[in-house]
């Protein structure tokens, strides 16, 4: 555990709570990531994950409880200002902007970040330090140059996912929630999301919702288990693998897909 | 009767009559807004038309009021399927502006063609004998019509409450409305749904087109006056809730007779500042889902 | 195709002006010249470009559907109205006051409607509007109501004065402005602030989850919008010397918004093509076959339904289209 000199960690959720009515979403959640932590999130479906994944961005309110991103306190924040405090989310099916080229989609957010989104004089092109930072991202993630200027509704679909990667990774993010990035990839493609993961920047904190478990166990160094909106149990890749609560709730269920 | 009772008990009376023709008119928008998204600016067309059809059905094939108004009413409804098939269905999930601009023109078109055919001038629809004069209540005498009208109304809405309420179809209904999806996903045939609640909208539209031919009109500017006051039913009591219709039209019907009476001057500014206050209250409307 | 696409023109396509933009320009110039009898209508023309310039700023690039925007035209023609009324007859200030309160108008509306969207956004729009419209007609006292209120105008700069008669004066004056502000919104839409709009438009929970600020942006262009609209209104009055509560009716509304979808949103362009194309159709419906029959209605609603069921974007969009299959052919 952190001792009290350490620096906080970089994404703290204490007792957070969900509640639509009678329908308890998400229960009493709490855990923490470090700087280069890399943490699954599994469980059935219906468990909550994406919720909590929504309430620690911010497009979900909480019933109660704290979101914290490097101590701050960010629970009472619109979604867009813990953007701005150093979370980014990747969406489960791709959330692009489908009638841009490709290279719009990544200058969106980098301009946001530069702080020069709403500058309205000179025109966007003019911005070259934005457009630049844009190509630099787009070939990190090894994607064709040549493909900048279609628009993002011509590539394939696991192409499109990188997009997704890039424009969460466009906001320098401290915090990066990825929900079921393999999700909808044709398996030919998968390697590309799983090489992008895996050479993700070491000081980001990254969560993973995952249903494949051998992302899941390729990736992970710690697993936390949701059922049912609350915590079943948190532990190493080996100690989850080996809890018979889990296997019960979930890799039971996981042995049919 | 106490003079300020009386102005009351007017006020009432007159703005349920006026609300109870609202409701039958927009519960329709309503329930199809809300279970197809589809924004159809042109449902006070299907009303317009209604009011025309009864007309020429009582000058030329010589029939009774009630008959008339049942026969307009079928008309309007069959007619409403055919465009909904045909042109509506294309732009379901589409762009809204597309579903506004289109409907728009097609309120231009009905317009331009009842004037063709009808002219510019109201057209007046006898009303049957048995429906004219006053009724004695004891306390009070009350036009014939309007109790008629209210008597009327509020039967279709105590089925429509029933219907939605207590029928498996109405489930169904509220089932798609709430979730799409899922309700597609059970087995609801939604897209033959939309098509039966669109029709029985129509039809009750035109019902109310012609019934309220006193209190209305029935002129080629009717299809645009009145669009408003639907909308304001359909967006202040929440889209795909006829409970929500019923309340809507009531508060806009009471509101605007008296405001009439009492602040003419002022009385239009009223009721839209009711409306700008509910919805920012409560976007989804009275009885919307968040 | 959605509306919305051609919108979606890339960042890095070239902001610079391409020759073809200077056409509406000289086509404005040369009417002078060429059908000087005409300049009354023209000037209605210019203005009503610019309102739908305004409509289109918020309907083609930020996704914003209003049947309410008469509001803001209004409010700048009665603000020089009433600074007329009351002693106050100098254009270019009224001009400023008339973008100033219609703004002002824009902006506190805005921030409280562009918290809703939708069915919701759509009828508060419209309840804004008439309830405008209600307002100015109660307090007739003031506003003249339907029987108008007569205006005054100094000359321009002190040289170029207004006449009833001819509308010289009136025409250039109606241009310039026009083309200031239209280089204003150009700019506007090439920037990174109006490359926002359409990612806005596009997918508004993108623009979130990247840390826009999106209801922020919407209230910034609307009440942008609504001053170039208040401008529109100002121009109108000034150069009509009259006014009345039309100003403010749902027609006028509904009228400016089939001008955009006519001539095609997003397009910067359309709402030259959509305000000429729909005034001069207008005119020469009532001319040719006169006002007996609704045959103005009837065109004006096939041609909606038309555009519609075509698929393409409006009248420019339908050019853009048709050029591009001509290239293809011949390339």
């Amino acid at each position: 555990m952190s001792q009290s000199s350490a620096p906080p960690p970089v994404l703290e959720v204490r007792g957070l709570c969900k509640n639509f009515g009678a329908l308890q979403v998400t229960r009493n959640v709490s855990f923490e990531l470090k700087a280069g932590a890399r943490h699954a999130l599994i469980g059935p479906n219906g468990a909550g994950k994406t919720s909590l994944v929504n309430l620690i961005s911010g497009r979900l309110q909480p019933t109660a409880g704290t979101v914290l991103v490097n101590g701050t306190d960010v629970t009472r924040m619109p979604e867009h200002e813990r953007v701005k405090c150093g979370i980014a989310r990747t969406f489960q099916i791709n959330t692009l902007f489908m009638n841009l080229p490709v290279i719009d989609n990544l200058c969106l957010p980098i301009a946001e970040r530069l702080g020069v989104a709403n500058k309205r004089l000179r025109p966007a092109s003019a911005h070259e330090g934005v457009i630049a930072e844009a190509e630099r991202l787009l070939s990190t993630l090894k994607l064709d140059l040549d493909a900048l200027r279609k628009p993002v509704r011509e590539l394939p679909y696991g192409q499109q996912r990188l997009v997704e990667f890039a424009i969460a990774l466009g906001v320098a993010p401290k915090v990066l929630l990825l929900d079921e990035p393999t999700a909808g990839v044709p398996s030919e493609e998968s390697h590309l999301i799983l090489d992008v993961i895996e050479s993700l920047p070491g000081d980001i904190a990254v969560l993973i919702i995952e249903h494949n478990m051998d992302v899941v166990f390729r990736f992970a160094q710690e697993i936390t288990v949701l059922v049912g909106g609350a915590v079943l149990a948190v532990g190493k890749p080996g100690e989850i693998a080996a809890n018979a609560d889990v296997r019960t709730a979930y890799l039971g269920e996981a042995a049919h897909e | 009767m106490d003079l300020v009772l009386n102005a009351m008990v007017s006020i009432a009376f007159d703005g349920l009559s006026f609300a109870i023709l609202l409701f039958v008119i927009s519960v329709g928008l309503s329930v199809t807004m809300g279970l197809m998204g589809f924004v159809n600016l042109a449902h006070g067309a299907f009303a317009m038309v209604g009011g025309y059809v009864t007309v020429a059905l009582m000058t030329h094939a010589g029939m009774p009021f009630l008959a008339a108004v049942a026969l307009a009413a079928l008309g309007v409804a069959a007619l409403s399927v055919v465009f909904e098939r045909l042109l509506y269905a294309r732009f379901y999930g589409e762009d809204e502006l597309k579903q506004v601009l289109l409907t728009i023109g097609l309120v231009f078109m009905a317009v331009a063609g009842v004037t063709f055919v009808w002219g510019p001038n109201p057209q007046i629809i006898q009303t049957p004998d048995y429906l004219t004069g006053q009724i004695d209540f004891g306390f009070r005498k009350f036009p014939t019509y309007r109790v008629f009208l209210i008597v009327v109304g509020g039967a279709i809405a105590a089925a429509l409450f029933f219907g939605f309420d207590r029928t498996r179809i109405g489930a169904q209904i509220r089932a798609a409305v709430d979730n799409r999806q899922m309700a597609e996903s059970v087995g609801i045939n939604v897209g033959r749904l939309f098509t039966m609640t669109f029709a029985l909208g129509s039809g009750l539209a035109a019902a109310g087109g012609a019934l309220g031919s006193e209190i209305l009109g029935i002129q080629p500017t009717f299809a645009l006056d009145y669009l408003v006051f639907f909308l304001i039913v359909v967006a202040v009591g929440g889209l795909g809730s006829v409970r929500g219709a019923f309340v809507a039209a009531l508060l806009l019907g009471v509101i605007n007779n008296a405001g009439n009476y009492l602040y003419p001057e002022a009385s239009g500014f009223f009721i839209y500042v009711v409306v700008i206050a509910v919805l920012l209250w409560r976007p989804a409307g009275l009885y919307g889902k968040a | 195709m959605s509306l919305g696409s051609l919108a979606a023109a890339p960042i890095l396509t070239d902001h610079r002006v391409r020759p073809l933009e200077a056409a509406p320009w000289l086509i404005a110039i040369a009417v002078y010249f060429v059908l000087p009898a005409q300049l009354g209508l023209a000037t209605q023309i210019l203005i009503m470009i610019l309102f739908a310039l305004s409509l289109d700023l918020i309907v083609g690039y930020a996704g914003i559907i209003s049947l309410g925007h008469a509001a803001f035209f209004g409010a700048g023609a009665y603000t020089v109205g009433l600074l007329s009324k009351y002693g106050w007859t100098e254009p270019l200030t009224g001009l400023l006051a008339a973008a100033a309160i219609a703004g002002l108008i824009g902006f506190g509306s805005g921030w409280v409607l562009l918290r809703t969207r939708g069915l919701t956004l759509l009828m508060l729009t419209i309840a804004v509007a008439i309830m405008l419209h209600e307002l100015a007609n109660d307090l007739d006292t003031i506003t003249g109501g339907f029987d108008g209120l007569p205006i005054e105008t100094d000359p321009i700069l002190g040289l170029f004065r207004f006449s009833a008669l001819s509308y010289d004066n009136q025409y250039f004056y109606a241009l310039a402005v026009l083309f200031l502000v239209f280089v204003l919104v150009r700019s506007t839409v090439y920037s990174p602030f109006g490359r926002s709009l359409v990612g806005i438009k596009e997918s508004t929970t993108r623009m979130h989850a990247i840390g826009s600020p999106v209801h922020l942006r919407l209230v910034q262009v609307y009440s942008m919008s609504a001053a170039i609209a208040g401008v529109a209104g100002g121009l109108f009055a000034q150069a009509n010397a009259y006014l009345t509560t039309q100003v403010l009716s749902f027609g006028l509304s509904g009228d400016v918004l089939i001008m955009v979808i006519l001539g095609g949103a997003g397009q910067l362009y359309g709402a030259f093509l959509g305000a000429t194309a729909f005034l001069l159709l207008e005119r020469q419906t009532e001319l040719v076959l006169g006002t007996e029959f609704p045959y103005w209605q009837l065109a004006v609603g096939t041609a909606l339904v038309l555009t519609v069921l075509s698929g393409q974007n409006g009248l420019l969009g339908l050019a853009i289209t048709l050029y591009r299959r001509l290239r293809g052919r011949t390339s």
